[in-house]
């Protein structure tokens, strides 16, 4: 990594893959949904175009959904790296992503209306940097539209209407609530990320942090890995579907994670991620060799 | 499944039931949050001729732009169409609409202003932007692209075989309601509720 070297090429290749391959094992969940739907229904037809719509989008190297969402990106550097310099050349590699049609020119003036055209505007795109001991930089991105984001929720427990303590019970009540209430508008099958506790800002920054996760893998606290295990099957009995078409797979995955709260609060707070769960990554060494990761 | 031809007469809509899967062909253009707040606020008599007996579609393409100034479109799914609740069985009688694309569904305002006019809600599928975008070979004509921006444009545009599914008829039939009961039947079933 010389002074002089630009990461913003780097940058939109990762944003070109993020909006236009969906990862493999997202890919994976929405044909295991899709078998296991039955006859030739709605349900059926939705996540075959679904699908296809992958695989065209892949071949074409074209946005797999029109909505490119917010690049959201955690960024892991080694000490030295200038953290302005990422910034810009993130900034400029969302704007070059933009014209080449990777992304919808996707922020609005929230005053007056005016789009900015670019793709970037204020909070756009969404950067978290953390400086860590290996020698490379690690850049974890995912692309969240819109429709999705806006059935996420925050709880605050005790909650009277659901029956919700303060404990993995009143969490799980919360998260059921806040799959029927979502119904298929996020685009289900959807993946939740979840964090109980925290306060109302980090709580949403972890919750889009556990979308990272690998859909298939496994909570390594036996009691989070119980109920995410419990919550996607409860969830799926919702009936809500693909589409809120009616169908046995309204969710893909659940995942979630756990922040320290003050005494007076305690948060579970859902991200909701569409079925096109647009996440990219790729480390950067020291020579400036880029790997992909998946 | 049944090729709908665009622009489309009352009775051929009132023929729809919901759980039909159809496929468009003719002309439609899309809106979405500022066109309906902006067809609402005042009568926009030169987006009469697009609206009559045809569909609107909620949709915020992502649209590439040719040498010749002609577009394309590159991606183009449904948006979330409840936001536009406030608003579309107003613009639905007003300007004539024969139908509504978009995704999610729409509540009792809108089942009502279809069931009243003539006109149904199809869903097309969320995220397929690419499937859609194929059956979208050309772009006519763009309103307000300068004042509200690429997604928020009204884009006049031919489509060929579009498909899409009826979820609320013009006969107060709406699976969103049916899906939403049954879900909630279950939610109850498992906090403990009861029925």
């Amino acid at each position: 990594m010389s002074a002089t070297e630009s990461y913003t090429e780097t940058f939109v290749e990762l944003i070109r893959r993020a909006s236009t391959e969906l990862p493999a094992d997202v890919l994976e969940a929405l044909q295991e949904g899709r078998a296991g739907e039955e006859g030739g229904g709605l349900a059926c037809i939705a996540l075959d175009t679904v699908l296809t719509n992958v695989d065209m989008a892949r071949e074409d190297s074209a946005p797999i959904c029109q909505d490119t969402g917010t690049p959201v990106a955690w960024i892991h550097y080694p000490v030295g790296v200038s953290t302005r310099r990422l910034k810009e050349d993130f900034g400029a590699a969302v704007r070059e992503a933009t014209s080449r049609r990777y992304l919808r020119p996707n922020a609005v003036n929230t005053l007056t209306g005016a789009n900015t055209g670019t793709g970037a505007g204020r909070g756009i795109p969404f950067l978290h940097f953390e400086e860590w001991d290996e020698p490379r930089i690690e850049v974890r991105m995912i692309l969240k539209g819109g429709g999705s984001e806006n059935v996420g929720a925050q709880y605050k427990l005790p909650d009277g209407r659901l029956g919700a303590g303060r404990d993995l019970e009143g969490v799980r009540r919360a998260v059921l609530d806040a799959v029927f209430q979502a119904q298929g508008k996020g685009c289900a099958p959807g993946v939740l990320g979840i964090c109980i506790g925290g306060d109302r800002v980090s709580a949403f920054e972890e919750t889009k942090r556990q979308l990272l996760r690998p859909l298939k893998d496994t909570n390594p606290a036996p009691e989070l890995a119980e109920l995410e295990e419990r919550l996607l099957a409860e969830g799926n009995e919702l009936g809500i579907g693909p589409m809120g078409f009616g169908g046995k797979t309204t969710l893909l995955a659940v995942k979630i994670g756990v922040l320290d709260r003050l005494p007076a609060c305690y948060f579970v707070t859902v991200s909701y991620m569409c079925w096109a769960d647009r996440k990219a990554a790729v480390s950067i060494d020291e020579g400036g060799e880029v790997q992909w990761l998946s | 499944m049944a090729e709908l031809k665009l622009p489309a007469s009352e009775k051929t809509i009132r023929d729809l039931s919901v759980g039909d899967f159809v496929e468009l062909s003719g002309r439609m253009i899309t809106g979405r949050d500022e066109a309906h707040k902006w067809l609402i606020e005042e009568q926009r008599d030169e987006v009469v001729p697009y609206l009559k007996d045809s569909v609107i579609y909620h949709c915020g393409p992502v649209v590439g732009e040719n040498e010749d100034g002609s577009y394309d479109f590159v991606a183009a799914g449904p948006t979330t169409s409840i936001r536009e609740e406030p608003y579309q069985a107003d613009v639905i009688c007003r300007y004539g609409l024969r139908g509504v694309i978009g995704k999610g569904g729409m509540g009792a305002k809108t089942l009502d202003g279809l069931a009243r006019c003539g006109a149904v809600y199809l869903h097309a599928v969320g995220g397929a932007a690419q499937v859609l975008a194929r059956a979208i070979p050309r772009v006519e004509k763009v309103f307000m692209l300068e004042e509200f921006g690429v997604p928020e444009a009204l884009w006049v545009i031919q489509v060929e075989r579009f498909p899409v599914m009826v979820t609320m008829d013009s006969h107060g039939g709406s699976l969103h309601d049916e899906v939403e009961e049954r879900s909630q039947a279950k939610l109850k079933e498992l906090l403990g509720q009861g029925a």
